[in-house]
């Protein structure tokens, strides 16, 4: 058999490929991955879904190097195992490195598999035929888990996924939950950086009438790559809530892809971006309401100390959707001149009966607002991190969520606040 | 307790000028009303006193208790002493009313070499000076202002006033907007802080105001310059003459 090659592979993309061949288990279920990331390469501006997230052009600045793969290597094997408390204590902590040796709490279980994601096609139709997330999971053979909540099943406390602790870390996890069902899931993304990126590639399927509440917690060590995919379905009459926080990482894009399976469903995205230095942040979100009387709010909050953040969102609503309500926001503050944020909000409408909406806002604090402080008494400096602080917080407390989760997310956005300022 | 010295001000922007050399003098616990038509500047002295940097003073000085606070920003300015009350007081979404007032208690108590405020202290402070104003437990629950309808918001403002007991207050259009019920709260709260040591600027339209916060001197500005001053009798004066009479003597 002959291969063509289209056009030469960049280092980065060769680094790439070498790291996927040198490291992961499951040769055979990753070596179709492999050959898919050797023959397609990462995707460039030019594909629509990765504009202003030029994954070569960004990944070959950390892969350019010959010593990357040595350093890899080197970092794989000095690495330390890392201690973590979960976010809310009480937590089921389920390490998806390990997932055999997870117990599951009353109502649900947890398996490990080897189902992986099928990279073969894209949710977002916007990027190619393969889907880039999926497949460097596929290809640096990622572990792959189970987890089910049983039907008519509230779960009393969080079930903690961690997906992408450490260097090298690649999880493929697919969790369902039964009809009537209530569950909380916090995936936390943490951990040092090497140059090749960690993945995390999820799939909820959330039961008709279930309440799901899924949290990302990205604090990653400040040279860390990660690619992270969240793929939700929504039953009927079901509450799909999310709450997205990146607060770490160089190169980070985490993708959140949900659909509605059922009328009366309801989506609920809150997210909070905090960039600073030199960091890339993408956040690309679709919605697809596909049956009647489905609503969906998303709403996003920037804060920029420097650094460029990406906010991609679309809302596509089929022509038998009638009813839908859907709103979509993307605010951002810009801190300092060295940072800048891409907003490419789009709605795709093919019913006539719909209220849908977004907006993208971009600029400085409020000066009628830091004046009303400072009136009070309230100096500069503390008046302005009191009202970052309050822009951001809205999102957390938007979501109406438990107390204690709501508590550990608002502690995690004042240790970067009072880190960064 | 307030001189103004030929007092010049233009926006700084656009440099259009607005205060064109006002001269005012206020006691100790004196209340000066400062009276006049739309477009006179009596919102840009309000704002210029607070220390708002939209404005630019090219010329004169504004001394407090003898010197100068053109230098100071706002929030030294209020930890010293001045307070504004805002015609429009801000919503600020996110930001909950009680940690705020905490929050500017607080600053300016530590700006002034004071200790903080221990929680139970500055409750009851809160609760008390709230059950005088009627402001109920759950406004102060909301984000500051959010929400509030327009008398709540002045009676906040009031709220605010009691609780950071500044020497200087400045109160713009404090009437607009409210009721004759929401009016008499306003003023009581008002003139129970009354005091031989805190000084009333109060800046208004209309005399209906100073029905119930009885002024010691009322002041005409018009076009950027005080043009009459007088006592009490002067804002029923205007009341039934209107602004042309005295606008007319002053050309």
């Amino acid at each position: 058999m002959s291969v063509t090659e289209l056009r030469p592979r960049t280092p980065a993309e060769t680094a790439l490929v070498s790291l996927a061949e040198a490291t992961g288990s499951g040769e055979d279920a990753r070596r179709a991955a492999i050959e898919a990331l050797r023959r397609e390469g990462l995707p460039h501006r030019r594909i629509e879904a990765w504009h202003y997230t030029d994954l070569r052009n960004l990944m070959g600045r950390r892969l350019g190097k010959d010593q990357a793969i040595e350093a890899l290597a080197a970092k794989e094997a000095g690495e330390a195992e890392t201690v973590l408390s979960p976010l809310v204590a009480g937590s089921t902590v389920v390490d998806l490195d390990a997932p055999e040796r997870a117990s599951a709490p009353e109502g649900a279980t947890i398996v490990a598999g080897d189902e992986l994601a099928d990279w073969h096609e894209s949710p977002n139709h916007l990027d190619r035929p393969v889907d880039t997330v999926r497949l460097v999971n596929a290809a640096f053979g990622a572990r792959a888990a189970t987890l089910a909540v049983a039907a008519k099943t509230e779960l009393a406390a969080p079930i903690e996924l961690r997906s992408g602790i450490g260097a090298q870390s690649h999880s493929a996890v697919r969790v369902s939950v039964g009809d009537g069902s209530k569950a909380t899931f916090v995936e936390r993304v943490e951990g040092g950086g090497s140059p090749a990126p960690s993945s995390a590639v999820s799939h909820l399927s959330i039961g008709d009438g279930a309440e799901v509440l899924w949290v990302i917690d990205q604090t990653k060590g400040e040279a860390a790559a990660h690619l992270g995919q969240l793929n939700v379905s929504v039953g009927a009459d079901a509450t799909f809530k999310l709450f997205l926080l990146n607060a770490g990482g160089q190169l980070v894009r985490q993708e959140v892809h949900a659909v509605t399976r059922g009328e009366g469903s309801e989506i609920v995205m809150r997210g909070v971006n905090l960039l600073e230095k030199d960091q890339h942040v993408d956040v690309t979100t679709t919605l697809r309401h596909t049956h009647p009387n489905t609503t969906a709010t998303e709403t996003f909050r920037n804060v920029l100390m420097g650094g460029h953040g990406v906010f991609q969102g679309m809302i596509k609503v089929a022509r038998e959707a009638q009813k839908t309500d859907a709103k979509m926001a993307c605010n951002t503050l810009l801190l300092s001149e060295d940072g800048d944020f891409s907003a490419k909000p789009e709605l795709e409408i093919f019913a006539d009966d719909v209220q849908c909406g977004h907006g993208a806002t971009a600029g400085e604090i409020n000066q009628d607002h830091l004046f009303y402080l400072m009136s009070r008494g309230i100096p500069a400096a503390q008046a302005k991190a009191l009202l970052v602080k309050a822009f951001v917080d809205e999102m957390v407390e938007e979501l109406e969520i438990d107390e204690a989760l709501g508590e550990a997310l608002t502690a995690k956005i004042d240790a970067w606040l009072e880190k960064s300022h | 307790m307030l001189e103004i010295k030929n007092l010049h001000a233009r926006v700084a922007d656009e440099g259009t000028e607005i205060l064109k050399g006002v001269d005012l003098t206020v006691k100790d616990g004196e209340v000066a009303a400062i009276m006049g038509p739309n477009g006179s500047g009596k919102s840009t002295l309000s704002y210029i006193l607070a220390g708002r940097d939209d404005y630019e003073v090219t010329e004169g000085d504004i001394l407090y208790n003898g010197e100068s606070i053109l230098e100071m920003d706002p929030a030294e300015r209020a930890a010293s002493g001045v307070f504004l009350a805002f015609q429009y007081p801000l919503e600020i979404p996110g930001v909950a009313t009680m940690t705020f007032l905490k929050t500017a208690m607080n600053a300016q108590r530590k700006a002034r070499g004071e200790a903080e405020l221990m929680t139970p202290e500055f409750m009851r402070r809160v609760k008390a000076s709230a059950a005088e104003l009627k402001i109920d437990a759950e406004m102060l629950k909301r984000p500051l202002n959010v929400g509030f309808s327009g008398g709540e918001k002045k009676r906040a403002e009031i709220l605010q006033m009691a609780l950071l007991e500044p020497k200087l207050c400045v109160m713009d259009e404090t009437d607009s907007g409210l009721d004759i019920d929401a009016l008499k709260i306003v003023a009581d709260g008002v003139n129970a802080l009354r005091g031989p040591e805190r000084s009333f600027l109060v800046i208004t339209h209309y005399q209906r105001l100073l029905d119930y916060i009885v002024p010691d001197t009322v002041h005409v500005l018009y076009k950027g310059r005080i043009i009459k001053s007088g006592d009490k009798d002067l804002a029923l004066q205007l009341e039934n003459e209107g602004y042309g009479q005295i606008i007319g003597e002053a050309a």
